[in-house]
C-alpha cells in the first residue's frame, strides 16, 4: 500500500459522495438544497486536494495501476472545476423540475471519481473501471427524469449504444492481454517495443480499442446516439455529459494509445485520421439544419471531437498537448453555451429551439453576451481562446504532414462558423417574441459572467493553460 | 525578454479598446463626449508616428517586443515603416470623423456603437503594426467581430444576410491564410513577418502559399470576382460603418499584398502576375460599368471603390513586368502609387459615404430617383458633394488624382493597352459619379422631400470639411506621404527583384 497518499482526493470525493448520498435520504423536501451546497463543498475540497498535486513527480500507487503525473492532476483540476460550474448552472433548473435529489449530485459526483480514475489510471481494467463507473451514473442521471419519455428514451439509447462501445473496448483490452501478456499500460507498450509490433493480435485489438474510443467520444461513424442523448436528456445533464467527459476520454485515449501502444501509432494514426475528417465534415454540415440547439450544439460537439482528434493524429507531443489544450477549452466553452441555455428554461419552460434565444439581447445582456463569446469562441475566431485551440491542433496536424486535413479542418470550420453566428444573429439582431425579462440567480450571473471572461482573458493570455498542457508531454 | 523602443504603437492599439470597453460599460449617457475624447486622444496618440518618423530608412520603427505565446513562438512584435504608417494615421484620423458622423444620429444604444467603433480602430492600428504573423492574423480575424455587430445590429433591412455573407466571406479567405502562415512556420522556425520575408522557397511552395494568400486579400480588398460581398455590406451597413469598410478595412487587403505576398513569394507573384493584372483590369473596366447602372448611391460608392481597388492592385503587380525590364524607379512608382490610391481612397470614399449618410439621415432614401436639386435647399452640402465627386474621378489637384496618374503612368512603362484600359476608369470613374451628381445635387428641385431639405449643421460641415482638406492637402503636396514611403519601397523593390531560388 506505498503511495496511497496519491490516491487520496479520489479517496476523499468517493467518501464524501457516499455522505451526501446517506443524508440525502434524511433531507425534509425544503432542505433539498442541502445536497447542492454539500455536493460542492466536496467539489472544492477536492479539487484544492487535487491541484496541490500539478508539479509533483510522477508516481505510481496499487501496483502500478493507478498513477499520478502532470497530465493527470492539470487534467483532474479542470474536470472538477468544470463539475462545479455544471452543478451551479443546473441546481435552479434541477429543484424546479423536481429533480434535485440527492442522487442526482452523488451520481454526478460518482462521475466525476470515475472520470478521475480514468485520468490517472496506468492499468487497462482500471481504465475500463473509471470509464463503467462514469458511464452507469451517466445513464442513471439521464433517466432520472422519469416523467418525461424523451429522458427515458434517451436514456435506453444511450444505455444500449454505452454498452454496446464498452464490450468493443473490453474486447479489445483481452486481446491486446492476449498478444501482450499484461494489462499495464507500460508492460505492454515495453513488449510491443521488444519485437512484438508485428503482433496480429495487438492490432486486431488496437481495431476494437479505436472503435470503443469513438464510440465514447462520438465520433463519426459511431456518432449515433450523440444528438438523440443531448436533445432527450434534460438540459442539465447534457451540459454534464458534453463537457467533463470530453476531457476525462480525452485522457483515456492517451492512456491507452499513446501510453500503452505508441508502437503502432502508424496503424492509429490512420484510423484516427479518417475519424477525425469524417467527425468535422458530419458534424459541420449536419448542424446547419438544426432548429433545436441542443441538437445543434450536439453536432457541433461531434465536430470538435475532429478537431480534437486531429491533435491526436500528428502523433507528436506538440500535438497531445494540442489536443489536450483543446479538450479542456472546448470544456469550459460549452460549459458557458449550456449555462445560458439552463438559465433561460425556467418556469417550465425548456429553452430548446433556437429561435427561444431570439431577441436575447434585449432581455438578458448578460446573458446573451456569454452566449456570444462561446460562439465566437467554439467557431475558433480569434482573440478568443478557441481561436488558440484550432491554431495549436491546426499546427500539429501540418506539422505531421497532414496537410488535407488541415485543410479540410478550417474549410469545414468556416462552414461550422455559419451555425454559431446564427445564434448570435437570433440574440442580438431579431426581436424577441416574449418581452420579458430573464432573470437569474446572483451567483449563477456571477458564474456565467466569469465563464465568459475565462473566454477572453485565456484569449489574451492562452499560455496560462498552454504551459501546463506543454508540460505534460514534455 | 522585452526589446522596446517606444510604447507609442501599444498606447495607439490599446487606448481605443479599453476606450471602448469603458464607454459600453459606462452606458449610453456620457457615451458622446467619451467617445470624442478617446478618439481624439487615440489620433493624438499616433501622430508621433508621423512627426517622428525616420525617412532615410526602410528598417522598423516604433519597435516592440515581448514574449507572448513562448510555447509557440509567438512574440507581441510591433513596428511600422513608411508602408504601415500612413495607413495608421488614416484610421486614427477616420475614427475621429465616424465619432462626429454618429452623434446624433445614432439613437439606439449609441454607447455599443461609438465603443464598437473605438475597439475596431484599435484592433484596425494593430493589423498594421503587427510585425508577428499570428498576431497579424488574431488583429485582421478580430476586426470582424466589431464590424458583424455593427452591420448586424444597426444596419438596413437587408442587414442579417449582408452582415453574415460579410463574415463568412472574409473568414473564409483568412482560414486558408492561416494555413499558410502554419506552413511558413513549419519551414522557418519563426512567425516573425521579417523573417518570413527572407526564407528561401521553392517554386511550388510558393505558388502555394501565394494562392493562400491571394485568397485572404482579394477577398478583403476585394477583387473581382470575390467583391460580392462589399455593395451588400455597403449599402446594409450604418454610414459609419460603410466609411470605416471602404476607407481602413479594405486597405488591410492591399497591405497584406505588400506585406505578405510580395515579399514572401516574388517568384510567385511574377510568375502569376499575368492572371492578376487581368483581374485588376475586369475590376477597373467592368466594376465601372456595372457602378454606371446603379440605382442606389450607397451601391454605386461601393462599386467605385472596387474600381478604385483594381487600380491599388494593378499598381502593384505590374512591378513584375518591369522588374523584367529592368525598371526599378517605374517599380516603385507603381507601388507607391498604389500606397497613395489607398490612403486618398481612404478619404474620398469615407467622405462620399458620409454624404449620403446627411441626405439619407434626412429623405431616408438611398434611391438616385429620390433626389434631384438639392443643391437649391442645401448649397453648401451641394458644394462638397460635388467637391468629393471630382476627387473620386481623379480631378487634378484631388488627391484622388495622384495615385492614379502614378499607377498609370507605371503601366505606360509596361503595355500600352494596359494603361488604355487603366486609363479608361478615369472616363468610367467621371461618368459614373458626375451623372449620379447630376441627377442628385444638380437640376430642379424633384420633389417636396428635396424642397423640405436643410443644410448641413455645424457638426456636419465640420466632418465634410476636415476631409475635404486632406483630400486638397494630399492632392496638391502628395510629398507628404510620398516622401516617407520612397525608403520602404525601394527597400521593397530591391527585395522583390531577386529571385529566392
Amino acid at each position: 500500500m506505498d503511495n496511497l497518499q496519491i490516491a487520496t482526493p479520489e479517496i476523499f470525493l468517493l467518501t464524501a459522495t457516499c455522505v451526501v448520498l446517506v443524508i440525502g435520504l434524511f433531507l425534509k423536501p425544503e432542505q433539498i438544497q442541502l445536497n447542492y451546497w454539500m455536493a460542492q463543498a466536496a467539489l472544492v475540497v477536492t479539487l484544492i486536494m487535487t491541484t496541490s498535486q500539478i508539479g509533483d513527480e510522477a508516481m505510481t500507487a496499487f501496483s502500478g495501476a493507478y498513477g499520478i503525473d502532470t497530465m493527470s492532476a492539470s487534467l483532474k483540476s479542470w474536470i472538477l472545476a468544470v463539475v462545479f460550474g455544471g452543478f451551479l448552472y443546473s441546481r435552479d433548473y434541477l429543484s424546479e423540475r423536481q429533480i434535485a435529489r440527492g442522487e442526482y449530485y452523488a451520481l454526478g459526483l460518482f462521475g466525476t471519481a470515475g472520470m478521475m480514475i480514468m485520468v490517472s489510471a496506468t492499468n487497462m481494467l482500471t481504465i475500463y473501471l473509471g470509464l463503467e463507473l462514469l458511464a452507469l451514473s451517466l445513464y442513471a442521471m439521464v433517466a432520472l427524469y422519469r416523467n418525461n419519455s424523451a429522458a427515458s428514451e434517451a436514456a435506453m439509447k444511450y444505455f444500449v449504444l454505452g454498452a454496446l462501445a464498452s464490450g468493443m473496448l473490453l474486447y479489445g483490452i483481452s486481446m491486446i492481454y492476449g498478444a501482450t501478456g499484461s494489462l499495464h499500460l507500460n508492460v505492454i507498450n515495453e513488449v510491443l517495443a521488444g519485437g512484438n509490433e508485428r503482433s496480429v493480435g495487438a492490432r486486431f485489438g488496437l481495431v476494437f480499442i479505436v472503435v470503443g474510443l469513438a464510440f465514447k467520444f462520438g465520433a463519426v461513424p459511431f456518432h449515433m446516439w450523440v444528438p438523440d442523448v443531448y436533445d432527450g436528456a434534460p438540459t442539465s445533464v447534457t451540459l454534464f455529459i458534453s463537457t467533463a467527459p470530453k476531457i476525462a476520454a480525452f485522457a483515456m485515449l492517451v492512456r491507452l494509445l499513446v501510453d500503452g501502444l505508441p508502437v503502432l501509432h502508424a496503424d492509429w494514426q490512420q484510423m484516427l485520421s479518417i475519424l477525425a475528417a469524417l467527425s468535422v465534415i458530419v458534424g459541420n454540415l449536419v448542424a446547419i439544419a438544426q432548429t433545436n440547439i441542443k441538437r445543434m450544439l450536439a453536432y457541433s460537439t461531434i465536430s470538435h471531437v475532429g478537431f480534437l482528434l486531429m491533435g491526436v493524429v500528428g502523433a507528436s507531443a506538440e500535438g497531445y498537448s494540442a489536443a489536450m489544450f483543446y479538450a479542456i477549452v472546448y470544456a469550459f466553452t460549452t460549459l458557458a453555451a449550456f449555462g445560458v441555455l439552463l438559465a433561460l428554461s425556467r418556469d417550465g419552460y425548456e429553452a430548446v429551439e433556437l429561435d427561444d434565444l431570439a431577441g436575447l439581447g434585449k432581455r438578458n445582456v448578460l446573458l446573451a453576451s456569454v452566449m456570444m463569446l462561446a460562439m465566437i469562441s467554439l467557431a475558433g475566431v480569434p482573440p478568443l481562446v478557441g481561436f488558440y485551440a484550432k491554431l495549436s491542433v491546426l499546427k500539429a496536424v501540418i506539422g505531421g504532414g497532414y496537410m488535407w486535413l488541415g485543410i479540410i479542418g478550417v474549410f469545414m470550420s468556416v462552414i461550422g462558423a455559419f451555425y454559431y453566428l446564427r445564434v448570435i444573429k437570433l440574440m442580438f439582431f431579431d426581436e424577441p417574441v416574449v418581452q420579458s425579462e430573464v432573470g437569474t440567480a446572483t451567483d449563477v450571473s456571477a458564474g456565467l459572467a466569469v465563464n465568459g471572461l475565462a473566454l477572453v482573458v485565456f484569449g489574451i493570455m492562452p499560455g496560462l493553460i498552454m504551459g501546463v498542457c506543454v508540460a505534460a508531454f514534455a | 525578454m522585452t526589446d522596446s523602443s517606444s510604447i507609442i504603437l501599444s498606447l495607439t492599439i490599446w487606448l481605443p479598446i479599453l476606450g471602448g470597453l469603458i464607454i459600453i460599460a459606462l452606458g449610453n449617457a456620457k457615451s458622446r463626449p467619451l467617445a470624442l475624447a478617446v478618439s481624439v486622444l487615440t489620433l493624438l496618440v499616433s501622430l508621433p508616428l508621423y512627426f517622428g518618423f525616420d525617412k532615410t530608412t526602410a528598417a522598423m520603427q516604433f519597435t516592440e517586443k515581448a514574449a507572448w505565446l513562448t510555447s509557440f513562438d509567438i512574440n507581441y512584435a510591433l513596428g511600422v515603416d513608411g508602408i504601415s504608417m500612413p495607413l495608421i494615421i488614416l484610421t486614427t484620423l477616420i475614427n475621429v470623423i465616424v465619432v462626429i458622423s454618429a452623434w446624433e444620429v445614432i439613437k439606439d444604444r449609441p454607447a455599443m456603437y461609438l465603443g464598437s467603433f473605438q475597439i475596431m480602430t484599435g484592433l484596425m492600428v494593430g493589423v498594421f503594426s503587427a510585425l508577428d504573423a499570428i498576431l497579424f492574423y488574431i488583429f485582421f480575424e478580430a476586426t470582424l467581430i466589431p464590424m458583424f455587430l455593427i452591420i448586424g445590429i444597426w444596419g438596413g433591412p437587408n442587414r442579417v444576410y449582408a452582415t453574415i455573407k460579410f463574415f463568412l466571406y472574409t473568414f473564409l479567405g483568412s482560414v486558408f491564410m492561416l494555413i499558410a502562415l502554419i506552413y511558413l512556420y513549419i519551414e522557418g522556425q519563426t512567425f516573425s513577418i521579417l523573417g518570413m520575408h527572407s526564407l528561401e522557397l521553392g517554386p511550388k511552395q510558393q505558388f502555394w502559399i501565394f494562392l493562400a494568400f491571394l485568397v485572404a486579400f482579394a477577398v478583403k480588398i476585394p477583387m473581382w470576382p470575390v467583391h460580392t460581398w462589399l455593395p451588400d455590406a455597403h449599402v446594409e451597413a450604418p454610414t459609419a460603418g460603410s466609411a470605416v469598410l471602404a476607407a481602413i478595412m479594405l486597405k488591410m487587403g492591399g497591405y497584406g499584398f505588400i506585406r505578405f505576398s510580395l515579399p514572401i513569394t516574388p517568384d510567385a507573384s511574377a510568375r502569376l502576375d499575368g492572371f492578376m493584372i487581368a483581374i485588376s483590369l475586369i475590376a477597373i473596366v467592368y466594376i465601372g460599368f456595372v457602378a454606371l447602372a446603379q440605382r442606389d448611391m450607397k451601391k454605386l460608392i461601393a462599386y467605385s471603390s472596387i474600381s478604385h481597388m483594381g487600380f491599388v492592385t494593378l499598381g502593384i503587380f505590374i512591378a513584375f513586368i518591369l522588374i523584367g525590364k529592368g525598371d526599378t524607379a517605374g517599380v516603385a512608382l507603381g507601388i507607391e502609387g498604389a500606397i497613395m490610391q489607398m490612403i486618398s481612397h481612404g478619404f474620398i470614399s469615407a467622405a462620399m459615404f458620409l454624404c449620403v449618410g446627411v441626405m439619407y439621415d434626412r429623405v431616408h432614401s438611398r434611391e438616385i430617383a429620390d433626389y434631384g436639386g438639392v443643391i437649391n435647399t442645401m448649397p453648401y452640402f451641394g458644394a462638397f458633394m460635388i467637391f468629393f465627386s471630382m476627387a473620386n474621378a481623379g480631378l487634378p489637384g484631388t488627391s484622388g488624382f495622384v495615385g492614379e496618374f502614378m499607377v498609370i503612368l507605371a503601366a505606360f512603362k509596361t503595355n500600352f493597352w494596359i494603361a488604355f484600359l487603366a486609363a479608361l476608369t478615369l472616363i468610367l470613374g467621371a461618368a459614373y459619379t458626375l451623372w449620379m451628381v447630376k441627377r442628385v445635387i444638380l437640376g430642379d428641385v424633384a420633389n417636396e422631400k428635396v424642397a423640405a431639405l436643410t443644410d448641413i449643421n455645424r457638426r456636419e460641415f465640420w466632418m465634410l470639411a476636415i476631409l475635404a482638406v486632406f483630400v486638397l492637402l494630399l492632392g496638391l503636396f502628395p510629398s507628404l506621404v510620398a516622401s516617407v514611403m520612397h525608403a520602404s519601397v525601394e527597400n521593397l523593390v530591391q527585395h522583390i527583384s531577386i529571385s529566392k531560388y
